[in-house]
């Protein structure tokens, strides 16, 4: 069989908030083309663990492996480490004195030094992929919270990053409006990214991720195919979450 | 009715040396406040940093400069520099109101820049921008619209506080009513026709601001 590249490997993650402890030891392997889907109720330390991955929080101690490279930030620019690892978050944080193309290439240009030219041409065709060919000028605050989550994805994207972290992308919105980002999401899926994905949406999860983890104050509690994990949990606390979600 | 027509007599007679004067607060004012933008901006920053030491010499100039009048400040700028390093009296005067104003637009910059939402710099590092970058492309320029209001009251501040060089003997508009009521013994119609310019120059000022606080408020 072939082995698929590891992309991120965590090891003995421990994180704290002044006396609360918000993860404890966590083990964590994502590897390439993986949709990995972290459930879990609110407080359980998911998006603090997604936060790690990128650096947006700095673990206390254990291990964070990137594509078979260990970071630290003593010794890493982490910027750079950054670049690698694109974020779309729940309340999408465009720059509102930016128009839609305007944040799709702003990192590209300033950060990687892009020709504008060639960076437009690029977050173009972004963000026509994500269905928003019509709003390249548009500021943001004229958009729907769908489509400004589709131009987060888009700006993320735009780095061209070897995983993407999403932090409960679909939270924010109406319910009109989940289904858009999560075919945004599955399309993404489907080209093989690398993605981690904080989310209530079961369904998201059922039919998308690769693999299921449930958080429960600060551990991984069960990690599994959604198969296993959804149709025949082990652990009570996995049962009891899932019977009250679903 | 016949003070009033002595009012107007005083005014019209006294246009070409008031433009003068105009001209000199105008320059003043204009020149001293985009230097202050320059040490609010400093200064706001260094508050903000997470160097205690900088915090402490922000902290210090604040605290300088809401803790003496301004008419202290500019006389013990204007002796200090024209004295001591020679500098001409305009630059001394413009010192004198840019440190002032400066301490402001300070608190100004950072409560502007302390206002905007954490996840838009969190979204610039995510994407590889240094904190300067982020600082530089994405925080300030959200924080100087939000800023606008307040800065535009500061400047219609700073305007009028630029009366107080007439003490350092400086002919700006009030220098030059001060002057002229001293020569008439003429006092009152001079200090109405200086404030009637001061009230035009706001009366400007402030349209403009509002103007430009629309057309930010058009692209949010």
């Amino acid at each position: 069989m072939n082995e698929k590249r590891e992309m991120i490997r965590v090891e003995k993650l421990n994180k704290s908030f002044g006396d609360l402890h918000v993860l404890k030891d966590i083990d964590l392997e994502v590897k390439e083309s993986d949709v990995v889907v972290l459930i879990g109720a609110s407080g359980s330390g998911k998006s603090t663990l997604l936060r790690c991955l990128n650096f947006l929080e700095i673990k206390d101690n254990g291990t964070v492996i990137l594509e078979g490279e260990k970071i630290e930030k003593e010794t890493h620019n982490l910027n750079k480490v950054r670049e690698k690892v694109g974020m779309v978050f729940q309340h999408f944080n465009l720059f509102p004195h930016k128009t839609v193309l305007g944040n799709v290439i702003e990192a590209p240009t300033q950060v990687k030094g892009v020709e504008k030219k060639k960076a437009i041409e690029e977050g173009k065709s972004l963000l026509d992929k994500v269905g928003l060919s019509d709003k390249y000028d548009v500021y943001p605050s004229k958009l729907s919270g769908g489509q400004k989550q589709r131009v987060a994805i888009a700006r993320a994207l735009a780095m061209k990053p070897d995983v993407m972290l999403f932090d409960e992308p679909t939270s924010a919105l109406d319910p009109e409006l989940v289904g858009e980002v999560l075919l945004t999401m599955k399309e993404l899926a489907k080209e093989g990214m690398t993605m981690v994905v904080v989310t209530h949406e079961m369904g998201f999860a059922k039919e998308v991720a690769d693999w299921v983890v449930y958080m429960h104050d600060g551990k991984i509690v069960e990690y599994g195919h959604p198969s296993e994990m959804f149709e025949n949990p082990k652990e009570e606390r996995t049962k009891a979450f899932l019977n009250s979600v679903l | 009715m016949g003070k009033i027509l002595h009012f107007f007599d005083v005014f019209i007679n006294s246009i070409d040396i008031f433009v003068e004067g105009l001209w000199i607060t105008l320059k003043l004012s204009v020149v001293s406040l985009l230097i202050a933008i320059v040490i609010g901006l400093f200064f706001a920053i260094l508050k903000i940093s997470n160097i205690k030491v900088l915090k402490w010499i922000a902290d210090a100039y604040i605290w300088l400069v809401r803790g003496t009048p301004l008419v202290v400040q500019i006389f013990i700028l204007f002796y200090g520099l024209t004295d001591i390093l020679l500098i001409p009296m305009f630059w001394a005067g413009v010192a004198g109101l840019a440190f002032h104003s400066g301490a402001y637009i300070a608190e100004i910059i950072r409560g502007a820049i302390q206002s905007i939402d954490k996840g838009q710099a969190e979204a610039a590092r995510s994407l590889g921008m240094t904190k300067g970058l982020s600082m530089r492309r994405i925080i300030l320029p959200q924080a100087f619209r939000r800023a606008v209001p307040a800065l535009g009251n500061q400047f219609i501040i700073g305007i009028k506080d630029s009366s107080l060089v007439s003490f350092i003997g400086m002919q700006e508009l009030f220098g030059v009513a001060s002057t002229m009521g001293s020569n008439t013994f003429d006092f009152l119609p001079y200090y109405i026709t200086v404030a009637v310019y001061y009230l035009l120059i706001v009366l400007v000022l402030t349209f403009a601001v509002n103007k430009l606080e629309k057309r930010l408020a058009a692209s949010d």
